[in-house]
């Protein structure tokens, strides 16, 4: 049974109806052209939404997914880099990269120890060439700590 | 004549001090960057591109930088390919079919050397094919109205979907979902929001750059995860290198027919490096003949793919600079940094701007010969790169990825729209649903609108008009072989397999 290929296509094929749908919603103004600002979208919606339909017709086999364990890893790193991207401007720079890359490191190699050298020694190894050999304008800490 | 003027204007600007020094810098780089596995030319050149622009290079230098990288790079993936059996890139997957085998018989100096020279041999021909055609399709492409320009990008599209994925529907919806990125935002021509849900941070419609790093840098990082950095133990060791003259004057001829058949295939837009190594392969194997022993580790299967994929290289550049699409996944990224750099690529810009175009020209040239001392010398310090474990390197790529995008724009929502980008690519590639007409379709989606909707307006909404020129009528025609014919060819033309232990 392939499934994963069906279950894709029918969420392209919901995506791809709900685009065209705020599509035909999109407003015109007093400058408009023949094609207008609505005919592109809706066309790109309904070539998506035509493949979509072949794949659920015909899906290819499906791919080796991971255990569930490497899912719930995987879901973890994709949460430790949301909280980055979001502590990244109020902590500055040091902290949070070192933290993030300590998490990373330790899901690829399972050893604390090294995993925390690899992230204080990525963050202040990065800090100094982002800093001073590439002069890009990056803020070590908090602000109002020092 | 007018050739060797303009290669004496290109190398008055590639021998200042700091565009010589640029390129060199570029091609260290880049043959790291390809050394490591699994980082590529693609996602090598996507992550160094932002932090490029808060260098704040001219657009000479900046192009020169990150074209020695893409070269650098192309030349540097055939070691991960022989070592270690890991393709950085897709192109280098060929390479490991013959480049492994030969390795494990002890012969791992030989296989690097050569395919060095391979490397060198079909880059330099890519770069005289570049100088001698470019400027003549240049003059042709003043002929290109928006009508032939649709049919372009449209040929562009179903080629990439033709030749680089197993499945149509998939391809096509990796394209959808690229176009329709593209809408977010201001629409060009009236002035009015589209698509945004009334979110200040879609205004200016979602970034090429935060697209590209998350699905080709972030989503390689997931993908590590989920093997948990298991592929990188190097595999073969490489004991003393000498220079295999007999190999590789008896590949001669292989590097001469595989460069021109890669620099066509790169030509094609869409269709990229890939196709080049692929073709270029296929080729030699059916020309040695059944009782060659191609895939068993002969040197003429490890120089036809490396002659193959960097003359594709060369290739992708010309219609990059000449029309403005790109053949490749990585020249889309290179495209970004012009069209960023406010340098419209297209005809004019090899009257407009000569040093721009001839400048990396010669860049190129020079860059050729850096990376073939580079390569073939020094390449065991190249090698020694493959030893850094994953679990420094990856954190480490994350981290630059997300330094470089948020230097861009010192926003947060674009670093979480990367993350987004990132689990999308690790989705997609799954499912084996291509990921480089995703990032072609955000970058070129809203000119192919343009140019639709500037034809509706010089024919007044007649749709005919797209069909009234024989150039225009002639990539309609392509496009659509493009798409349809591979689906009958995939019976005759299988991919190999990688080699398993």
């Amino acid at each position: 049974m392939a499934k994963s290929d069906r279950i894709f296509g029918l969420v392209v094929l919901v995506v791809a109806l709900a685009y065209i749908a705020s599509a035909t919603q999109i407003e015109s103004s007093f400058l408009s052209d023949p094609v207008g600002p609505r005919t592109f979208p809706i066309g790109i919606g309904l070539v998506a939404a035509v493949s979509a339909v072949f794949m659920i017709v015909r899906p290819d086999e499906d791919p080796n997914w991971p255990p569930l364990r490497i899912f719930g890893v995987l879901a973890i790193a994709a949460l430790v880099l949301i909280v980055y991207a979001l502590m990244l401007k109020p902590l500055g720079f040091l902290l949070p990269t070192a933290i993030s890359a300590a998490i990373l490191s330790y899901q690829l190699s399972d050893r604390p120890g090294p995993a925390a050298l690899a992230g204080i020694g990525l963050s202040i190894g990065l800090f100094l060439i982002f800093k001073y050999a590439l002069g890009l304008g990056l803020v070590a800490f908090p602000k109002g700590l020092f | 004549m007018e050739i060797l003027s303009n290669l004496a204007l290109g190398f008055s600007v590639a021998f200042s001090p700091t565009t010589l020094m640029l390129a060199i810098i570029g091609c260290f780089l880049g043959t790291i960057i390809g050394a490591l596995p699994g980082l590529g030319p693609s996602n090598g050149v996507a992550i160094l591109i932002p932090i490029t622009f808060t260098l704040g290079l001219d657009a000479t230098s900046a192009l020169v930088l990150m074209t020695s990288v893409y070269y650098g790079a192309m030349y540097g993936g055939r070691i991960s390919s022989i070592l270690l059996n890991i393709p950085g890139d897709e192109p280098a997957l060929m390479t490991t079919l013959d480049g492994y085998p030969m390795a494990k018989a002890g012969k791992a100096g030989d296989a690097l050397v050569l395919s060095g020279v391979a490397s060198f041999a079909g880059a330099f021909l890519a770069t005289i094919g570049l100088i001698l055609l470019a400027p003549m399709l240049a003059r042709v492409a003043y002929l290109f109205g928006p009508a032939e320009y649709f049919a372009l990008y449209l040929l562009a599209f179903c080629t990439l979907g033709g030749m680089a994925s197993n499945n149509q529907a998939k391809s096509a919806i990796a394209a959808c979902i690229g176009l329709g990125i593209a809408m977010i935002g201001v629409d060009n021509s009236s002035g009015m929001p589209r698509l945004t849900y009334g979110n200040l941070h879609l205004i200016d419609g979602i970034d090429f750059l935060v697209a590209s790093v998350g699905l080709f840098a972030i989503a390689e990082v997931f993908f590590f995860i989920e093997s948990q950095g298991k592929e990188t133990s190097i595999g073969v060791k490489l004991e003393k290198v000498t220079i295999p003259w007999k190999d590789i004057i008896a590949t001669k001829w292989t590097m001469l027919r595989c460069s021109v058949i890669g620099f066509v295939a790169g030509v094609l837009p869409g269709a990229g490096a890939s196709l080049g190594s692929f073709m270029a392969y296929m080729m030699e194997k059916s020309f040695a003949g059944e009782k060659s022993g191609f895939g068993t580790g002969v040197p003429k299967g490890v120089a036809a793919p490396e002659a193959g994929n960097n003359a594709a290289a060369g290739g992708a550049l010309v219609p990059m600079l000449t029309l403005g699409v790109p053949g490749s996944g990585t020249t889309a990224v290179l495209l970004a940094l012009l069209m960023t750099l406010n340098i419209t690529p297209g005809p004019t810009l090899f009257t407009d701007r000569p040093e721009v175009v001839w400048g990396l020209i010669a860049s190129l040239l020079i860059a050729n010969f850096v990376l073939l001392l580079m390569n073939v010398p020094m390449v065991k310090i190249f090698v020694r790169v493959l030893q850094v474990p994953a679990w420094v390197l990856l954190p480490g790529v994350t981290m630059i990825s997300f330094v470089g995008i948020y230097s861009l724009s010192g926003s947060y929502f674009d670093l979480l729209l990367m993350v987004a980008f990132g689990a999308l690519g690790y989705f997609l590639r799954k499912l084996d649903v291509p990921t480089v007409p995703v990032i072609m379709g955000i970058l070129l989606g809203g000119h192919m609108e343009d140019a639709l909707r500037r034809a509706m307006v010089l024919s007044d909404g007649d749709a005919m008009y797209l069909f009234s020129t024989p150039i225009a009528i002639g990539l309609w025609v392509a496009a659509i072989l493009g798409f349809i014919a591979p689906m009958f060819l995939r019976g005759i033309l299988k991919k190999p397999q990688a080699v398993t232990d």
